[in-house]
């Protein structure tokens, strides 16, 4: 009990308050209100990452799918993600997937309670944004010149 | 005597507090997470080194067995880190009674699109 009252059964001395200024109880700043930094940045590109990422894995059921039903579907399948704008959504899904990969192994090493150090938050932080641009940059390269 | 406790007693007699079902939530959360951390990348690899190949080579590599295996659990780790995580962002920015809905939507639809995914692995690897 946060009241002062000796006795239990005793109503407690607050003022009165309408119920109206109940309700408007004080709200914390939202998020619009700050300056994005690299931590709040990176807490909601994880969140995007993984929305997309989650539309990517239907995409994968899809192409999974197209195979499954016979050559023609799959090869239907296999002509939109050569076109030019396939390649650019694949292009996003390799980026939203390393991201949100890196991202998440920062976070699977925070629930081990490790890592809350100011400095390393950053060095972890920046670490995946390199880590997950160098790992787009890289499987596309592959792709495109290693793969023959 | 005054409790020992921070709690008021409506709180204590209503029953309020924990929701005792969060740690199950974020455990399977983190379980997939873990789970996918090989599986992704085993994928990712699979696709890019896979990308020049045609129909029948496709099938011939999706129809081994460890293929269809680690596709499989694939999906499920997935569907299940998806439903979950997506449970999450649902869950802090609906606030109406839309949050049940969809809640129950997202669960229907990736049960069902992870079950779309194995029955095709299976539809390759059983009859190709």
């Amino acid at each position: 009990m946060l009241n002062n009252s000796t006795h239990r059964n005793e109503p407690a001395a607050a003022p009165v308050v309408p119920p109206a200024a109940i309700r408007l109880r004080p709200l914390s700043p939202n998020i619009q209100i700050y300056r994005p930094q690299l931590t709040s940045v990176l807490s909601i590109a994880n969140r995007i990452t993984g929305v997309i990422s989650s539309i990517g894995t239907v995409a994968l059921v899809a192409w999974l799918a197209a195979a499954a039903l016979g050559p023609t579907a799959y090869s239907g399948f296999q002509g939109e993600i050569a076109s030019v704008p396939g390649q650019v959504i694949l292009a996003g899904f390799t980026f939203a997937f390393f991201l949100h990969l890196c991202a998440g192994i920062r976070h699977l090493v925070w629930d081990t309670v490790h890592g809350f150090e100011l400095r390393t938050i950053y060095i972890s932080g920046w670490a995946v944004v390199f880590a997950s641009i160098l790992l787009t940059v890289l499987a596309w390269a592959i792709s495109l010149f290693v793969i023959t | 005597m005054r409790d020992r406790t921070t709690r008021t007693a409506l709180a204590r007699a209503i029953g309020l507090g924990s929701a005792k079902s969060g740690v199950e939530h974020w455990w399977a959360e983190r379980i997939s997470a873990v789970a996918l951390v090989p599986l992704s990348l085993w994928l990712v690899a699979s696709l890019i080194a896979h990308s020049r190949n045609g129909y029948a080579e496709l099938i011939g590599w999706l129809k081994t067995p460890a293929t269809a295996i680690l596709m499989v659990l694939l999906l499920i780790a997935s569907f299940h880190h998806t439903a979950t995580g997506i449970r999450v962002i649902i869950e802090d920015y609906v606030h109406s009674s839309w949050r049940f809905a969809a809640v129950a939507l997202l669960q229907l639809l990736s049960t069902a699109v992870a079950v779309v995914g194995i029955v095709a692995i299976l539809k390759i690897f059983f009859a190709g």
